[in-house]
């Protein structure tokens, strides 16, 4: 899909994701040329016929997780994963200089929200949101961090 | 930038075509794309043949076939893998002895369960709530037929793709019954070095399993072999065997369609039994008729697609 200003005759480039939690995704593009912006609205079966493909609008900030399309759009899932317990938790975190996913903070309304991901795919998620803060040195994961992090990462799913 | 290539008949504006229009975004959505076909082609780069099992037909026996072969398969030394790529009924992780066993992700991808004899396995069966929990996908239901079977078809890439099979002499794919399902994988493979039709001497399932053979041929699988299961009951007692189909549509599917008879199974209680408990009859039993079937389909199979003595 490419999006064509028609009066400048010219490729609109991708400008931002958001994705509001309802399971509509917003996609706004930009004219290079005359700065108009349009804005692709997407319903919540279109927008879940995209994360289906297993791609991401604007291209991917953070490389794919193993079985990630399953494990985030199953609803019937359970604990298969173990991977949970292998990371590093937020609840030990050191206090070394340099971030990681599992040294920075949750607040506390971060991991009541956190506690609503299935159990099945809560270990990749919280990897996932750690990381995304750590990258961009926040120490500190909170529920707008967590919507920054959906939106900038196209977790259309998550 | 190339210049407008003027109206289209019955256009306000001078639009240029998608292929006219280069856009490094759009390019990028095709790259994530390739992307995923790379992986999935550098994972089964390490297995040395992807065999499929299909019907066409429900209720035939496909899975019980994957979880024999693959235990016989495994007894001989060979590093075998079984993808249960029947999301919506899955069994083969419960036929292979893995029923609920847990997975983890390491380094390289998921890593497998081990069933029986170490065979190497990834089902739908293994990541669900509970063993009779449906599969269920988070989404609108309204319009579900329109986004359900693209999801489905990357949940199966991811299956074979981000599953750490490491290196395998052998990757069995257990498919689900309907022809579309073996059209749809085949789209996702990047090869299929075999394909094994399991069919019943029943005119229904005959029917059905035509149109596999059929879709087989027009898209070039070479090695392409027919197992015919449930084809006679043989009395413990007397040894004397009685056909439980009064038709043999196996027979005429052979003729039909030019497909080697592979393998006939014989019907067997014990096998069920056995291999809903997870062991392969085969295994539990290597000298009964059942289980000699499925050495020789084995056999057939190996020397089909070149498998190293």
């Amino acid at each position: 899909m490419k999006f064509l200003c028609v009066t400048c005759d010219a490729v609109m480039e991708y400008a931002e994701r958001q994705l509001p939690g309802d399971g509509t995704m917003a996609v706004v593009y930009g004219c290079p040329t005359c700065a108009r912006e349009i804005a692709l609205l997407t319903n919540p079966m279109e927008t879940r016929l995209v994360s289906g493909l297993g791609i991401q609008v604007g291209g991917r900030s953070v490389p794919d997780q193993p079985m990630e399309l399953v494990r985030s759009a199953l609803a019937t899932g359970g604990d298969a994963f173990e991977d949970g317990s292998s990371r590093p938790d937020p609840d030990s975190a050191d206090t070394g200089t340099r971030l990681t996913a599992g040294s920075v903070r949750w607040s506390e309304d971060a991991r009541l929200r956190l506690q609503s991901v299935p159990t099945f795919v809560r270990g990749m998620v919280k990897k996932i949101y750690g990381e995304y803060a750590a990258e961009r040195g926040i120490d500190e994961v909170t529920p707008e961090i967590m919507d920054r992090a959906r939106a900038d990462l196209g977790l259309e799913g998550m | 930038m190339s210049a407008p290539t003027g109206p289209r008949a019955g256009g306000r504006h001078a639009i240029r075509t998608y292929h006219e229009v280069a856009d490094p975004g759009a390019e990028g959505v095709v790259a994530q794309i390739r992307d995923q076909a790379r992986r999935l082609s550098d994972r089964l780069s390490r297995v040395g043949a992807v065999v499929a099992v299909a019907s066409g037909k429900g209720g035939v026996g496909k899975s019980a076939v994957t979880a024999n072969l693959a235990a016989v398969l495994a007894s001989r030394g060979r590093a075998v893998g079984a993808a249960d790529v029947d999301l919506h009924g899955p069994s083969l992780a419960r036929m292979l002895g893995a029923s609920r066993a847990p997975l983890s992700v390491g380094e390289d991808g998921v890593q497998p369960a081990r069933g029986t004899l170490d065979v190497r396995l990834m089902s739908m069966d293994l990541l669900l709530a509970s063993a009779d929990a449906t599969v269920r996908w988070r989404g609108p239901e309204e319009g579900a037929f329109a986004w359900q079977g693209t999801l489905e078809a990357g949940a199966v890439r991811e299956f074979l793709a981000d599953t750490a099979w490491g290196d395998l002499d052998l990757l069995l794919l257990d498919l689900p019954p309907g022809t579309d399902r073996l059209a749809r994988l085949l789209e996702i493979l990047p090869r299929l070095d075999g394909l094994i039709l399991v069919t019943t001497p029943s005119e229904a399932a005959r029917a059905a399993v035509a149109r596999s053979a059929r879709l087989a041929r027009e898209a070039g699988i070479r090695v392409t072999g027919l197992v015919a299961n449930m084809t006679a009951w043989r009395c413990p007692e007397c040894g004397g065997e009685t056909r439980l189909y009064e038709a043999d549509g196996a027979e005429r599917l052979a003729d039909d369609t030019g497909l080697a008879r592979w393998a006939d199974v014989p019907f067997d209680p014990r096998l069920a039994v056995a291999t809903d408990s997870g062991r392969p009859f085969a295994i539990v039993d290597p000298e009964a008729p059942v289980s000699r079937a499925f050495r020789d389909l084995a056999d057939r199979l190996e020397a089909e697609i070149g498998a190293p003595a």
